[in-house]
């Protein structure tokens, strides 16, 4: 038994099975109703309803300005509803905070900021800790971990400047993964990393979502949807459709989605054809 | 008058030094040094109010005064950039210069009054460090020490406030009241900063020790320490001055020493410094120009099947048309380093000398073999970007390659991939 | 003409070309977001000012013009290059050069009180005092100093302004677009800042280095307020600008306040701001909390 795991109170490394008894109840991970967001006057997110179920990946997909990160933003209460509620589990984001994780754009932070990647991973135990106490031997072992299951072990006393962006997206993930929780919010956790990298992150949200764990992330490249994700949310203000990728995931919806925008449409359209003649 | 200044200026010069380091590193993280700034002016009509109601010149109450002007200033900022066009920039202008010279007008009507002109009310303008008093200095180490102690007690969370606010409100930490906390400790460091350094300087003492600090190390806790401890050195040695030559006043001389030990740091820092990446820049340009010539060595024994006979320098200089004297001052580093040797009026490699060339030749292969296989990029452009990459590939990423490429014979243009020995392989042909 | 007259018509003229001078090349600092460069600048010219004395061995005003001209172009260069060398952020940058330039004026002002600098003076400015100074050339009493000075710094910017009227604006909104044109914004970047820099100079005498940032921004400020359009914005930002120094005579002209022209004008000019802001039809606050009310829903 590992000091980390002795903080949390469970075994080693969760099996899928507790991890799926943990992040299973009665009600949906995430329910959004009737959710209206505004900058100043003007509507970022109009009226949005949205029933998020367990266990899946899930791509919201929409164009520049369609209020995705606005979305993910809202569920974690940064940004303030103008109408509407979103719920976790059937209670308020603010009673189950310690169930969700975030994972903000790569480019938010200060990569420059005088710190190591093992601290910025630390980070993601700090909610854990509350106030004043400084994390230990067992949060640092966690954050080891962490590390480990995104291949960046060696990078741990590394300066957070001098990593290329796979890496620094990496470890916004390993912090995640510090968190341990159920929901995971990423926006556009595979922007501007490298063919190694995405497929390493793809490959880690697969083994979250087999152990019982809700996956939403802000995603751009239309082509790789229907192999990356089991679920799409596709938005333009409001809410185009939502649901598995096989029955949501139509040209007719991402027309609707993306309106003029018909170099990706047209693209798009063309893998799904490929997939549904079982083409390459 | 002694060399030395009074005890009780060094100490509360210590005091401010440090303050001013410590919560300087955390606003030059978030950005608000110019806000800081802004604050300092800001409080000037604060002093002078307090003044005009108490009557009073205790500095407790001309610093409650100030608290107050400055938080109202800050907040004032706040409010335009939120509910006008007007961007943070424009904001701090209004506010820093219209409360500025409304402390300006109400310093006039003081000093206007007979008791106005001994409050001692222009100290706050240019500071005045030379009558730092017992009683004065007794706030000061107050204000400091709760100053400092709350960066100790809240180091995790206004790390992590300073790093990625929105994430730390994820968390469940408090962002808005650490935020607050964060303004106030800027709030209280200018208040005991402006009667010693004044208004204008204050910006000065808060910025330079805490940007000297962040040249020198990558970890936050170090970053805080350090520039205090910058702070204090560039006070003494600000007040030393002052103290010794005359004419000179203090908080200038303090300020100045700090922006000197801001640009040194800048300039010879280990590794962030000017100087130690030109260093760098200047070692990897020979590196380059070494290996280099080393691969033309062996192209040139490459084309001929002849590994052991020497090159003149017109053939080497030809392969990339440089001069013969580049040539030749690349060859007497290659020398020193124990790989060529002069023969027969040319050049040849050494064993040690071929055996590294061989390694970067086949580097340059190696990769441009990749960047075709795997990018579909044609053989032109592929020759350029090794050319770079051959110089930096480490061995593990050869390695990489090699295991990648399924261990290749030879290059997109089907010239061979050197591995193992040239030289030793030419005498077994013989 | 009446003395007290004629000193009230030269100083409200010298302060209504100080603020048309500095409006003209403020609006556009604040439209490109430096307006703390235009501080920065006014701060740190201080030791150029305090060098061009010590140079000239007559002490004429006009000296001080080329060195101080070139520590304010010096200032921004230097703020450019330690934000490019990407180990400082342009804020920290900004706020370690202007400090250690001001202090090394300071520092040098200090050192040789005895010639006619007085640090107060250059520092807070005596406009109620620009009639005392006149301009004497070949003998002849051409009336005061300053009013030419800022006058001919007026023409100055004017011509400036009108002159490359399409580079600012092109330069101001999209450099990107301006650099593909050839119309070389770098070069209309530098040549604002030295106009920045020679207006803060001329008007030195007037308001001095503190106060003439609060010329600079906020009568620009207010006018973007007001209105989209460039030559509106800066033909309002004179006006407010004059307004200022209007408002800001009549509030001085109070006995008790009556030594502190320029702090006055410019405390005038923060509360036409202040009026402006609550009361603008678009960006004012009154308006903008009005209109968080409702929602416009999207199409």
């Amino acid at each position: 038994m590992t000091q980390a795991a002795s903080v949390r109170g469970d075994n080693e490394e969760p099996t899928s099975d507790q991890r799926k008894a943990a992040c299973s109840g009665p009600f949906p991970p995430i329910e959004v109703h009737d959710l209206t967001v505004a900058y100043q006057t003007r509507p970022v997110l109009w009226d949005v309803d949205l029933v998020v179920p367990e266990a899946r990946l899930i791509a919201v997909v929409g164009p520049n300005g369609a209020g995705k990160t606005t979305l993910l933003k809202s569920i974690v209460g940064l940004i303030p509803a103008s109408a509407g509620w979103v719920k976790i589990y059937g209670k308020p984001y603010r009673e189950q905070r310690h169930l969700v994780a975030y994972v903000p754009q790569r480019a938010s932070v200060d990569w420059d900021f005088p710190t190591s990647v093992l601290d910025v991973v630390l980070m993601g135990t700090y909610g854990r800790l509350g106030w004043f106490r400084r994390p230990g031997r067992a949060e640092r072992s966690l954050a080891r971990r962490c590390l480990e299951r995104l291949g960046i072990a060696d990078l741990a006393r590394r300066q957070i400047s001098e990593l290329s962006g796979g890496q620094q997206q990496r470890v916004f993930l390993a912090r995640a993964l510090a968190q341990d929780a159920c929901i995971y919010l990423m926006d556009e956790p595979f922007a501007g990393v490298d063919a190694t990298t995405e497929r390493a992150i793809i490959q880690l949200l697969r083994q979250l979502r087999d152990q019982g764990r809700t996956v939403l992330a802000v995603h751009h490249d239309l082509q790789t949807i229907p192999e990356y994700f089991d679920w799409v949310v596709l938005l333009n203000l409001r809410l185009i459709a939502a649901g598995p990728v096989a029955e949501v995931f139509t040209p007719a919806n991402l027309q609707r989605t993306y309106g003029g925008q018909l170099k990706i449409l047209t693209q798009a359209a063309d893998v799904l054809l490929r997939r549904e003649e079982g083409r390459p | 008058m002694t060399w030395l200044p009074e005890w009780v200026v060094l100490e509360g010069l210590a005091i401010l030094g440090a303050t001013c380091g410590a919560v300087g590193s955390l606003a030059l993280l978030r950005r608000q040094n110019l806000l800081a700034d802004t604050l300092a002016h800001a409080a000037l009509p604060g002093i002078c109010l307090a003044y005009l109601i108490t009557g009073e010149k205790d500095l407790p109450l001309l610093l409650l005064g100030a608290a107050v002007s400055g938080t109202l200033g800050v907040w004032l900022i706040l409010a335009i950039v939120q509910t006008s066009r007007l961007k943070q920039d424009a904001a701090l202008g209004i506010v820093l210069s219209t409360f500025f010279a409304l402390g300006l007008l109400l310093l006039t009507y003081l000093q206007n009054f007979p008791a106005g002109n001994q409050a001692g009310l222009n100290t706050f303008i240019y500071g005045q460090v030379a009558y730092l008093r017992g009683d004065h200095v007794r706030w000061m180490l107050g204000v400091g020490v709760i100053v400092l102690f709350l960066i100790a007690l809240l180091y995790k969370e206004f790390k992590l406030v300073c790093f990625d606010p929105e994430y730390a409100q994820t968390l469940g930490l408090r962002r808005r009241l650490l935020e607050f906390l964060l303004a106030m400790l800027l709030v209280l460091t200018v208040l005991i900063s402006l009667r010693s350094v004044g208004v204008v300087l204050t910006v000065g003492l808060l910025t330079a020790p805490a940007a000297a600090a962040r040249q020198w190390t990558n970890r936050l806790s170090a970053m805080i320490v350090l520039a205090a401890g910058i702070g204090v050195v560039c006070s003494w040695i600000g007040a030393l001055w002052s103290q010794n030559v005359p004419l000179t006043p203090a908080g200038p001389a303090i300020v100045l020493t700090a922006s000197v030990f801001m640009l040194g740091s800048l300039l010879l820092a280990p590794r962030r410094g000017v100087l130690a990446e030109w260093l760098r820049q200047l070692a990897h340009r020979r590196k380059v120009r070494l290996e280099n010539l080393l691969s033309d060595f062996y192209r040139l024994g490459e084309i001929r099947h002849v590994w052991d006979r020497p090159w003149s320098v017109a053939d080497l200089a030809a392969v990339r048309g440089l001069t013969p004297d580049a040539v030749r001052r690349t060859l007497n580093d290659l020398e020193d380093a124990g790989l060529a040797v002069e023969s027969d009026g040319g050049w040849q490699l050494t064993q040690q000398g071929l055996d590294e060339a061989a390694r970067i030749v086949r580097m340059h292969r190696l990769w441009e073999l990749y960047l075709s296989r795997r990018l579909d990029l044609a053989a032109d452009h592929t020759h350029r970007d090794a050319e770079a990459m051959e110089h930096v590939l480490t061995p593990e990423l050869v390695a990489e390659l090699e295991a990648a490429l399924e261990h290749p014979e030879t290059d997109p243009q089907g010239k061979p991939i050197p591995r193992g020995r040239p030289l030793a392989e030419n005498h077994e042909r013989n | 003409m009446d003395p007290e007259l004629y000193r009230m018509s030269v100083v409200l003229l010298t302060g209504s070309l100080t603020a048309a001078a500095t409006a003209l090349v403020g609006s556009f600092l604040v439209l490109r977001r430096m307006s703390l460069i235009g501080d920065a600048i006014s701060h740190a010219i201080l030791p150029g000012v305090v060098l061009g004395f010590l140079l000239s061995t007559e002490r004429h005003p006009l000296a001080l013009f080329p060195t101080a001209a070139a520590t304010g172009v010096l200032t921004v260069w230097l703020i450019e290059t330690l934000f490019r060398s990407r180990r400082l952020s342009e804020d920290a940058s900004t706020a370690v050069v202007f400090p250690a330039l001001f202090a090394l004026g300071v520092l040098l002002i200090s050192r040789i009180r005895y010639v006619d600098l007085d640090l107060d003076c250059v520092i807070f400015g005596r406009i109620e005092d620009v009639d005392r100074r006149p301009l004497i050339l070949l003998g002849t009493d051409l009336g005061p100093r300053a009013l030419w000075m800022l006058g001919s710094m007026f023409v100055l910017d004017l011509l400036l302004v009108v002159g490359l009227w399409k580079e600012l604006k092109i330069g101001t909104f999209d450099p990107a677009l301006a650099e593909s044109l050839g119309l070389r914004p770098a070069w209309i970047h530098y040549l604002l800042m030295t106009a920045v820099s020679l207006t803060a100079i001329a008007a030195f005498e007037a308001v001095g280095a503190i106060l003439v940032v609060a010329f600079l921004v906020v009568p620009a400020a207010t006018a973007y307020l007001l209105t989209d359009r460039l030559w509106l914005m800066v033909a309002l930002a004179v006006g407010f600008g004059i307004a200022s120094v209007f408002v800001g005579y009549i509030l001085a002209s109070e006995p008790i306040l009556n030594s502190q022209g320029a702090a006055a004008m410019a405390v005038a000019a923060g509360m036409l701001f202040g009026v402006v802001w609550l009361v603008a039809p678009r960006h004012g606050l009154v308006a903008t909390l009005l209109r968080r009310r409702r929602l416009v829903k999207p199409e």
